[in-house]
């Protein structure tokens, strides 16, 4: 499965998050990379979505739908911060 | 942008399609009417859902094709496994009724207002949509920044919005790339963009350029790097990858 990146999946954080996201700027908690969320290396069905630092590939974000619910793990990311 | 409008909660509305267009044997311009729709910036996306008689949904997402304050439309590319384009662009008709969201995105976009830098579009195949978007959005608001468009493509017959593209000529430096198969006469590019034509296309970086580079994962990277290598700051090259499928 290629590699997509964070532009794919703004809709997903927005609905999350309650705003666009893909301009916001992560810190990646492994190796301190910072940048924008559109440029997180991002696999749609991983099983799940999850997104990866470009940097040093740890994942930084993991999302899950559920039973209707969406399922977030951050634990990747040292900072998030919106734009 | 107001930040009321950023705020703003993402909701699924029905759009009504106005009108289908093909663009080339395998991809499809669909207008939507969308009463809710609270405008877009050139580069953004909607994602659009379908949802079957079982209750199995599938969602996709799809560059929005027309400039700010056009009608919205989207152009997809039929893929022979999809399960949502091959829909899309053999089955819908002038009057369905599709399950949309957006608009998506504020890193991909590019705003007339106050531009200043040089504009370089990068194209592999269908990534030719959102800037379809920005070069509309730069004729529609009379923005004197110059602008060139680099587009890779399998072959001729697979080029979309060629008309529209042929009446840039004068304003935009459209150049192309045929990958695979190019026309008798063809004195352009064949090939894969390689670094002399790369070179050749963008602004020097005097010029304060910014890029937009958008297609197949793999046509994304090799662009984006070779224009750092050109000492194009990463932050002034936007990038937005869509995959392995329908590419160049």
């Amino acid at each position: 499965m290629d590699a997509l990146d964070g532009n794919a999946i703004g809709g997903l954080l927005h609905e999350v998050f309650g705003t666009e996201m893909t301009t916001a700027t992560g810190t990646c908690a492994s190796c301190g990379a910072t940048g924008p969320v559109a440029q997180f290396t991002v696999f749609l069905r991983a099983p799940g979505t999850v997104a990866r630092c470009r940097t040093c590939s740890a994942i930084l974000i993991v999302i899950v739908q559920a039973k209707g619910m969406n399922c977030v793990d951050l634990r990747g990311l040292a900072r998030l911060e919106a734009a | 942008m107001a930040g009321t409008a950023l705020r703003r909660r993402l909701t699924w509305q029905i759009a009504t399609v106005a009108a289908v267009c093909d663009e080339t044997a395998t991809v499809r311009t669909i207008e939507l009417q969308l009463p809710d729709w609270i405008g877009h910036r050139a580069g953004q996306h909607l994602d659009v859902r379908l949802t079957a008689e079982d209750g199995y949904s599938a969602e996709r997402s799809y560059s929005i094709a027309s400039a700010p304050g056009e009608p919205v439309a989207i152009t997809v590319q039929r893929l022979e496994d999809g399960e949502v384009s091959p829909y899309l662009t053999t089955e819908l008709r002038a009057g369905d009724e599709l399950e949309v969201r957006g608009p998506i995105g504020g890193y991909f976009v590019w705003d007339a207002d106050g531009a200043a830098s040089p504009l370089l579009l990068a194209a592999g195949g269908s990534g030719i949509v959102p800037l379809r978007s920005i070069l509309r959005h730069r004729a529609r608001s009379g923005a004197v920044v110059p602008a060139r468009l680099l587009y890779s493509v399998r072959s001729w017959p697979d080029v979309i919005y060629r008309s529209e593209l042929e009446q840039y000529a004068g304003s935009v430096s459209v150049t192309y790339a045929l990958t695979r198969q190019a026309p008798p006469g063809w004195t352009g590019h064949r090939g894969r963009v390689d670094a002399t034509l790369l070179a050749d296309v963008a602004w020097p970086i005097g010029r304060e350029p910014v890029a937009y580079v958008c297609g197949p994962t793999s046509f994304v990277e090799t662009i984006a790097e070779g224009l750092v290598g050109l000492g194009y700051p990463a932050r002034l090259v936007k990038t937005e990858r869509f995959g392995g499928a329908g590419g160049p």
